[in-house]
């Protein structure tokens, strides 16, 4: 893959209008078999930010979501259609290797999914294992750095080498950050992250992902509206497997353009 | 209120009856474990264990030669058996969506079916004839014949077990396939697979068929696989068949240590997944 371009010293809101969003799609169509989970959609994520994706349940979004990291084509009789574009470049392009997307774009599901035969430090360094070798301090180091990025630290410092399976579902899912977060990836996907915790790990999922995004570009599914408007920057509205309308949150909250957008948000439907 | 009466009669009756279909089921067990002790444990002693066979007449003599003799045989059926069932398993769990599994699961289950006493023919064909002679390396590959699809079938059952949302994470984590089935899905699933092993290794350990033309039996202490060995199987076979009142005893006493060895390894099994249990 290419690097991504560098940036002239411009000013700042000319550098950001110049700036190839971090990930974008273009006329991005999800299939199973001959229908389309989501269709034609075309978006784009800046650096550093937070985009959460919101709709009724079967609109499409974490469809969307799984074909940002070539997650989609895994289930047998999928496929994707346009361009899923990281730092300019699509990763569906032929000479791309759907494990390197993966390492750089990163994924947290909504239901903690520790793996549970390794200890927890074994399971921040998890996607370490695949990457270029590093030494044991070293690896320490990043296990530290990455807890800590994910608020766990303090809570599992003195049991690194326990069950994961120990750990509170709210503790387990920031464990999962961190492993996500370890490898140093460029974008965080985060599917439904809160719905399997009770409000407070919810409330830390969302505290942190507002540190994420100080050095990852965060997309999020979520079916909380609240949440959406808690913790992104943008939002994207879809239904019935088609973008309705993206913009800045605040906009979206208070003076959707869409009819069908305003219905949702004001909780008419869905 | 008489419709409530019915009901509850009709409740009761029911759960009488699964009671006593239960009862039923381990019945069997029980009465062939109460008959084993009452007729086997009385023969049980130091030299039952320490000692071989001794000729009729003269008095001691144990099953140590066909202890230790299932205990090689079985030992070379795990060595040949357990690696290629479980590995055939892994992949019917992980690969096998296609044609090519639908033919192994398929071959599989014929196999399940097989007599075992047509699985020592096949070793007597294709391993005794060959060599010359009897021997317990050709009993060990019939009992490992015996084992793979019993294997295949459960370390299958085992690894399928396993929730795709760890496969998923895996994937996300950018591992590779083969890495994911065999660093987090397979791993997650070793307890079942131990378990697994071991019930089909105490299922095979009883087996007297596949041994007859094979592993053939011998009234001698041996260790060497490539002739004929006891096995505890053969020598309760020899033994009850044989006339004298003393064989008779020690064929009981055997037919008991060869229970306890099976129920021992199951019990071991029952513990592993407890733990891992705990563990989760």
């Amino acid at each position: 893959m290419t690097p991504p371009p560098t940036q002239p010293a411009a000013g700042r809101a000319e550098a950001e209008r110049a700036v190839v969003p971090r990930l974008a799609t273009d006329a991005l169509t999800a299939w199973y078999g001959s229908t389309s989970g989501v269709r034609d959609v075309t978006l784009a994520c800046r650096e550093n930010t937070v985009t959460a994706l919101i709709g009724p349940s079967g609109c499409g979004k974490s469809t969307l979501l799984r074909s940002l990291n070539r997650m989609h084509e895994l289930v047998p009789g999928t496929r994707v259609t346009g361009r899923v574009l990281l730092d300019g470049y699509d990763i569906y392009e032929r000479d791309v290797n759907p494990i390197q997307v993966r390492r750089r774009i990163g994924m947290v599901f909504q239901r903690p999914t520790p793996f549970p035969t390794m200890t927890i430090a074994e399971n921040v360094s998890a996607g370490l294992a695949i990457g270029p070798r590093v030494s044991r301090t070293e690896r320490a180091d990043i296990v530290e750095h990455a807890l800590k990025r994910a608020a766990l630290w303090d809570e599992v410092k003195d049991r690194l080498d326990d069950s994961p399976l120990e750990l509170s579902g709210g503790q387990q899912q920031r464990l999962c950050v961190a492993r996500t977060v370890a490898p140093e990836p460029e974008v965080i996907l985060l599917d439904e992250p809160t719905a399997a915790l009770d409000p407070g790990g919810a409330a830390h999922i969302e505290e942190l992902v507002q540190e994420l995004k100080r050095e990852f570009t965060v997309v999020i599914v979520t079916h909380n509206l609240q949440q959406a408007a808690r913790v992104s920057d943008y939002t994207a509205f879809f239904y019935l497997g088609e973008l309705v309308e993206v913009g800045a949150t605040t906009k979206i909250f208070t003076t959707p353009t869409k009819p069908q957008t305003e219905a949702y948000i004001t909780g008419r439907f869905g | 209120m008489h419709g409530r009466l019915i009901r509850r009669l009709f409740g009761s009756v029911m759960t009488g009856a699964t009671y006593g279909a239960a009862l039923l089921a381990i019945l069997p067990l029980a009465i062939i474990l109460a008959m084993l002790l009452v007729k086997g444990a009385g023969s049980l002693d130091w030299n039952f264990f320490t000692k071989s066979a001794v000729p009729v007449g003269e008095a001691g003599g144990g099953f140590a030669h066909a202890i230790v003799g299932t205990l090689i045989i079985v030992g070379l059926a795990c060595a040949v058996g357990v690696p290629i069932g479980v590995a055939v398993g892994i992949f019917l769990a992980e690969f096998g969506g296609g044609q090519l599994g639908f033919v192994i699961r398929f071959i599989a289950d014929v196999l399940n079916g097989v007599p075992s006493i047509v699985i020592g023919i096949f070793a007597w064909t294709w391993l005794v004839k060959p060599m010359g002679h009897f021997s317990a390396l050709a009993g060990g590959v019939a009992l490992g014949m015996i084992l793979v699809p019993i294997l295949a079938r459960t370390t299958e059952e085992m690894v399928r077990l396993v929730p795709n949302s760890l496969r998923e994470a895996a994937l996300a984590l950018g591992y590779q396939r083969w890495r994911t089935s065999l660093q987090v899905v397979v791993r997650s699933a070793t307890a079942g697979i131990v378990t697994g092993v071991l019930v089909a290794v105490a299922r095979v350990a009883g087996e007297t068929a596949p041994l007859l033309f094979t592993a053939l039996g011998n009234q001698f202490f041996s260790t060497r696989v490539q002739g004929p060995m006891a096995a505890l199987p053969l020598q309760v076979y020899a033994y009850a068949l044989g006339p004298y009142d003393e064989w008779h005893r020690q064929a009981w006493a055997g037919a008991l240590v060869l229970i306890m060895l099976v129920l021992v390894l199951s019990l071991v099994a029952r513990a592993v997944v407890r733990g891992k249990r705990q563990h989760a």
